[in-house]
């Protein structure tokens, strides 16, 4: 049976004793567990290792193939270093929580059938969302259900994809497949709103960024990342994928240009790179899903390391806001450095983990005579050192004195940040390294001098712009309108101007009711009123005591009328 | 702890200047290079001396006014949504 156990299971071991253990122990739990699902993720041999019966299916628990082995190795990676950042600040809950959520990817990566897929598909929902809420607020329990209910939906859409393909195929394999009928379109929606793509995409810089700072650092990792992993999976060559990756990418631009929280740009900047994986697995080559998995690795790690810049920030200054800070690269010199690789590295300078694995995809969609595609991902890419590369590090680390002194990072969060930096540098330097274990052999070379040139060109042209263009944006107290208006501001306000017709319905209706009562009263008070007094003429029609000599007459002509009725 | 004294050398308005020359030093050297190096362009424009730059220039220009365009239309105070009223 030990091939049927998922390296996950490690993870969530790890998460149920993070509570119980004190201590040094639980330092050791929460340091040694990402390590050792390493590990195991590096015992998983390739093919599906054996099943399980559940019902009629065949639950296929755990797959290797490389491109599983190289997005679980991440999800580990991260799990380890997120530990060390997060395990002296954060609550015992929120490690708990972020370590099940990463068994969920974890889970996600190694899950060779539809049935596993979904079931740690809802785990990383249920506690990324708990991650969320660990920010303690009351907007982040606020925008942590919003999060729960739109991943709820989402999880419900992809199950009814699931059942639909059951039924139709029998089968709950894991196959490519295109968006042809409504049980593959269900499947593609349920995963897109994992992935931030639009129209919902507005979930992810609204929960974020409400989270603690050290839970903002876990939750850029994991969901949208699984999201892309079963794109590769599911998905491969599906034309719509590239016009929805560049519509994230183009979305991510300009809202993080807008904003002024500093995890919300951080955030943006996350749909903008996914939307360059999403664009990847749409171009389909065999190059384009390399590129996708490379930059999925190579971005989990700048991003994070952007996060825990972020976060150190906000955790020693206690503001948010580029309005606010600045200057703060005189006393906290490593987290500036550290912030400052991982800004080259999003904005793929040469150098830098972003360069060898994001030209990648460019390089993909030029061989496949993509024009359009290409030279709008060359723009994205400018637009990225734009909204990332220098407005990140700029508004945070310098533009004004903001007269704040705060230290820098305590030990483990500098170690955390400087292990993601070194390696953003190492996978930029030696990018073989990383090429070796992509899903297709790679006969890529990153580095030549006409690339280089022009992708300097490029980039330091958009940090000319930048600098040239600062009045233009100025930072303002300021939030950015997105999708998520209709549920939070539209339905409310619709809802309440709805409640206010019936109300007014039901005004109507009182009223109306009062007067047939009224009428009703007069009407009764007429033929049946009946006064206390003994006088019979005084009473109502009906009420009154009438000769029996009336009745009878009476009686005799409904009588004749009933025979005369009879006969016609 | 706060010092508003602030005497960084890296702030000096000299420092700034020579900033600026050093940068603009190196943009034209990488437009330059393209002298010397052969840039490959897949779709001819591409591959036209100083592509990148003005590209890059013009991307980034366009993505700013566009940004502030929209930014009208969907720019609101922080607590618009209010939720830091709902505070228990």
């Amino acid at each position: 049976m030990p091939e049927l156990m998922s390296p996950a299971l490690i993870m969530v071991v790890a998460a149920l004793a993070i509570g119980p253990a004190r201590g040094h122990l639980r330092t050791a739990v929460v340091l040694l567990a990402p390590l050792l699902t390493l590990w195991a993720v590096w015992q998983v041999p390739d093919g599906v290792q054996g099943t399980l019966h559940f019902l009629s299916y065949e639950i296929e628990p755990v797959e290797g193939s490389p491109l599983r082995r190289l997005f679980a190795t991440i999800f580990a990676l991260m799990a380890f270093v997120g530990g060390l950042f997060a395990f002296r600040l954060a609550r015992w809950h929120e490690l708990a929580a972020a370590y099940l959520y990463a068994a969920g990817a974890i889970g996600v990566s190694f899950a060779g059938d539809l049935i596993s897929l979904f079931i740690y598909w809802e785990l990383m929902a249920l506690f990324s969302t708990v991650v969320v809420w660990c920010g303690g607020t009351a907007a982040a329990r606020a925008a942590g259900i919003r999060y729960a209910i739109l991943h709820l939906i989402g999880g419900v859409v992809l199950k009814v994809g699931i059942e639909g393909v059951v039924v139709s195929t029998g089968s709950i394999q894991i196959t490519p497949m295109l968006a042809h009928d409504f049980n593959s379109w269900m499947i593609l929606c349920g995963i897109l709103i994992n992935a931030a793509a639009p129209p919902l995409s507005a979930w992810l810089a609204d929960a974020y960024p409400e989270s603690s700072f050290t839970g903002s650092v876990f939750l850029s990792a994991f969901t949208t990342k699984t999201a892309v992993l079963a794109l590769i999976l599911l998905f491969p060559g599906e034309p719509l994928l590239i016009w929805v990756g560049l519509f994230m990418i183009m979305y991510g631009i300009i809202y993080a240009l807008l904003e002024n929280d500093i995890r919300r740009i951080l955030a943006y900047s996350v749909v903008n790179q996914v939307g360059f994986m999403v664009c990847a697995v749409g171009i389909g080559t065999q190059l384009a899903l390399n590129g996708a998995a490379a930059h999925a690795f190579a971005h989990i790690i700048y991003k994070a390391l952007l996060f825990m810049s972020a976060g150190v920030v906000i955790y020693r200054t206690g503001r948010n806001r580029c309005t606010e800070l600045g200057g703060l690269f005189r006393t906290m010199p490593v987290t500036a450095i550290c912030g400052i690789i991982g800004a080259l590295a999003i904005s793929s300078f040469p150098l830098t983990s972003g360069f060898t694995t994001k030209s990648m995809i460019s390089q993909a969609a030029a061989n496949q005579q993509m024009v359009w595609v290409y030279m709008l991902l060359t723009a994205a890419s400018a637009g990225v050192f734009l909204h990332a590369g220098i407005k990140f590090p700029w508004f945070v680390f310098f533009q004004k004195d903001s007269g704040l002194r705060p230290k820098d990072a305590p030990w483990n969060m500098a170690a955390a940040m400087i292990i993601f930096a070194a390696l953003c540098l190492l996978l930029g330097i030696f990018p073989e390294w990383l090429y070796r274990f992509l899903p297709y052999p790679v006969d890529y070379v990153a580095y030549t001098p006409g690339k280089v040139v022009f992708y300097l060109q490029l980039l330091l042209f958009s940090g000319l712009a930048f600098f040239l263009l600062l009045p233009l944006m100025k930072r303002t107290e300021t939030i950015s309108l997105d999708v998520d208006w209709l549920w939070r501001r539209g339905l409310p306000m619709a809802a309440g101007r709805l409640a206010r017709y019936f109300d007014a319905a039901a005004a109507l209706w009182a009223n109306a009711g009062a007067a047939w009562k009224k009428r009703l009263h007069s009407f009764t008070a007429r033929y049946l009123g009946q006064p206390h007094t003994a006088d019979s003429e005084e009473r109502a029609v009906f009420a009154r005591s009438w000769p029996i000599g009336t009745t009878a007459l009476w009686i005799a002509i409904l009588l004749s009328a009933y025979v005369l009725f009879y006969y016609i | 702890m706060t010092d508003h004294n602030d005497d960084h050398w890296l702030t000096r308005p000299a420092t700034i200047r020579k900033l600026w020359w050093g940068f603009s030093v190196v943009l034209a050297l990488t437009v330059l290079a393209q002298l010397v190096i052969y840039v490959k362009g897949y779709f001819t424009v591409d591959g036209w001396f100083g592509f990148g730059a003005i590209y890059g220039f013009l991307c980034c220009l366009l993505m700013v006014l566009f940004a502030r365009g929209l930014g009208y239309f969907v720019k609101r105070p922080n607590d618009y949504y209010a939720e830091s009223e709902n505070d228990a």
